[in-house]
């Protein structure tokens, strides 16, 4: 079931502006060995939009993430990030191009500080070389001293003050997801991708994500692609989702389109075959 | 001054120097383990073709020349020019980039993401390959090493400890080469490990390979550059022993002294390689000054080892290591 928004965009229900597209799926399949993990899969994300994809375990939205990160390429299909066609990318030129994420299974620096792991965000970032670092310390320095800046503004966004000195590996679980997603914003991405960032939290922690998504998609305005198991918190939180079962689209559109169609119920819910 | 003391004071500082031998070999594995959680088997080896390379480079030395003659039947032997030494070593650092670069392109980029044992074993594979090349490259030979480096007694120590302490203290020259230039290298391999940009990316290459990717670190850049400078400090070190002891293929033995130093030190902490190799060498010719008569002497082949062990049970991350932290 395809959405029509006008390609300029389209005005939330809460009365956010949405523009154009920034990122655009064009009939992706994916395939290992003779597995088909995603099969002919199209869908556009928009500049400035919360984009949720959901499905049942298996149904490849892991893998659908992994695209557009770079981490897997498309055996078939194109990926146009900014209307341009983007080839066969290594996941760190991906990650240059603006387009930061999280892990499902966190992927955190556990031996450094949780300032040192934030301030790896902005690695691709920094300017002055080895040889410039060397020379010229004061660049170096001052340069250093405005990223600090930044990573400070974000620790403070996500509340994360009291343990900025502390080493990862000794942090909780729900705070740990927390230092990744400070970790992503850090690079100051286009387009945020989370995979399953409430996967495991409790209702009060699986509360603060959510706010802490809207925020910074309103404050920063950040464009946000994200996986949930969770049906209640994505209808709350997405502007459109996809419904991906078996490697294959069933539903496209805003969460009441979505709850309403008949195939994504019967994902869900099973169907009684007579 | 009593004459015990003043000779113990000399055996420390001679152990000083010796623990400075040890901590340059133990710099590259610390380098490479900070990079990538992996014990480079191979470090040794790589100190010991650095070491061959110099001298071949230096000589004129054809590679392959035994191979070469053998096929074709000619006798070949030098290019008969021979280099002056500051050339030979710039271009033996040449060739461990060079190195690096092939070990990362056949053996490091395949291996992205699997466990650090599978990296070791790539190592020990890396380590015997290394060894024969060396061989067939430029011959099994004992060579003699000579950058003009000061060798011998330092007249001046000598002197000057005479006019201070009626005791002439034994110093050689290449051993405080050697401390000047572990000095320098340890300072600013810290610097770069610390401070820089790609200090940091080494850091999160080294603790998460999915996670650095994901914040744009290019893993195959890293690892080329870490492989390069623990080529050019292998290098350091082959120069260093080969000046001592000669370019001999007990070099890659140097390895095993550096084990211990590591445990002391921590795998992960440069200044750590440094500490490390003093309280080894020192210790080493200190017990076998004070305890060595008693038990027949010889304990230098295995003090170091035990010093190890007792460090394994009472800080298993060694003095300036990583504290190993695990929520359970």
């Amino acid at each position: 079931m395809p959405v029509s928004h006008a390609e300029e965009g389209y005005v939330t229900a809460d009365g956010r502006q949405i523009g154009g597209t920034l990122m655009e799926l064009k009939n992706i399949t994916l395939r290992f060995g003779g597995v088909v993990a995603i099969k002919d899969i199209s869908f556009d994300i928009r500049d400035g939009e919360i984009r949720a994809i959901i499905g049942p375990n298996g149904a490849g939205k892991s893998s659908m993430l992994n695209v557009i990160s770079g981490f897997y390429v498309p055996t078939e299909g194109d990926v146009y990030f900014k209307k341009v066609k983007r080839g066969p990318m290594k996941p760190y030129e991906v990650a240059r191009l603006g387009i930061a994420r999280t892990f499902q299974n966190i992927a955190l620096f556990d031996g450094m500080s949780v300032l040192d792991n934030i301030m790896t965000g902005r690695l691709t970032m920094m300017k002055s070389g080895l040889l410039s670092q060397a020379l010229w310390y004061g660049a170096a320095a001052r340069e250093e001293y405005a990223h600090r800046e930044k990573v400070e503004r974000i620790i403070d966004f996500l509340e994360i003050q009291n343990i900025r000195k502390t080493p990862v590996g000794r942090l909780p679980y729900g705070l740990k997801k927390r230092v990744e997603l400070a970790r992503a914003l850090a690079a100051e991405p286009k387009l945020l991708l989370l995979d399953e960032p409430m996967a495991g939290m409790n209702v009060e922690e699986k509360e603060d994500m959510s706010r802490f998504i809207l925020d910074l998609n309103d404050e920063f305005s950040t464009t946000i692609c994200l996986i949930e198991h969770d049906m209640g918190v994505v209808m709350d939180l997405s502007d459109r989702v996809v419904v991906m079962d078996y490697g294959r689209k069933i539903g496209d559109g805003t969460p009441d389109e979505v709850r309403n169609n008949q195939d994504v119920i019967d994902a869900y819910l099973g169907v009684a075959h007579d | 001054m009593p004459e015990q003391l003043l000779y113990a004071m000399e055996v420390t500082l001679n152990g000083l120097m010796a623990g400075v031998m040890y901590s340059l070999v133990a710099l590259g594995f610390v380098l490479i383990f900070k990079a990538s959680g992996v014990f480079n088997y191979a470090q040794g080896v790589l100190a010991l073709f650095a070491a061959l390379t110099l001298v071949g480079l230096k000589n004129g030395q054809i590679p392959f020349a035994h191979v070469i003659n053998a096929i074709f039947g000619t006798d070949l032997h030098t290019f008969g020019w021979k280099l002056p030494a500051l050339l030979a070593i710039l271009l033996a650092a040449g060739v461990m980039v060079l190195l690096a670069v092939i070990i990362e392109k056949l053996v490091l980029k395949h291996l992205v993401s699997q466990a650090p044992i599978i990296l070791f074993m790539a190592t020990i594979g890396l380590a015997y390959f290394l060894e024969g090349l060396g061989d067939v490259m430029w011959g099994a030979d004992i060579k003699k090493l000579d950058v003009g480096l000061p060798q011998g007694i330092s007249e001046t120590i000598e002197t000057l400890t005479d006019r201070w302490f009626g005791y002439g203290f034994f110093i050689d020259n290449l051993d405080i080469v050697a401390t000047l230039v572990a000095v320098v290298l340890v300072a600013s391999l810290t610097i770069f490990s610390q401070y820089s940009k790609q200090g940091r990316a080494l850091r999160a290459v080294a603790d998460d390979h999915q996670a650095a990717l994901s914040v744009g670190i290019s893993l195959r850049f890293i690892w080329v550059l870490v492989w390069s400078i623990a080529g050019f400090v292998a290098l350091v070190a082959g120069i260093m022993w080969g000046t001592k002891s000669g370019v001999q293929f007990s070099l890659s033995l140097i390895a095993l002294k550096a084990l211990p130093v590591l445990m002391l030190g921590g795998f992960t902490s440069i200044p750590g390689a440094i500490v490390g190799g003093l309280i080894i060498g020192v210790g080493e010719k200190l017990f076998e000054f004070s305890i060595g008569p008693m038990v027949g002497g010889a304990t230098e082949n295995w003090f170091a080892y035990v010093l190890a062990l007792l460090f394994l049970v009472f800080r298993p991350q060694g003095l300036f290591g990583e504290k190993i932290i695990e929520r359970v």
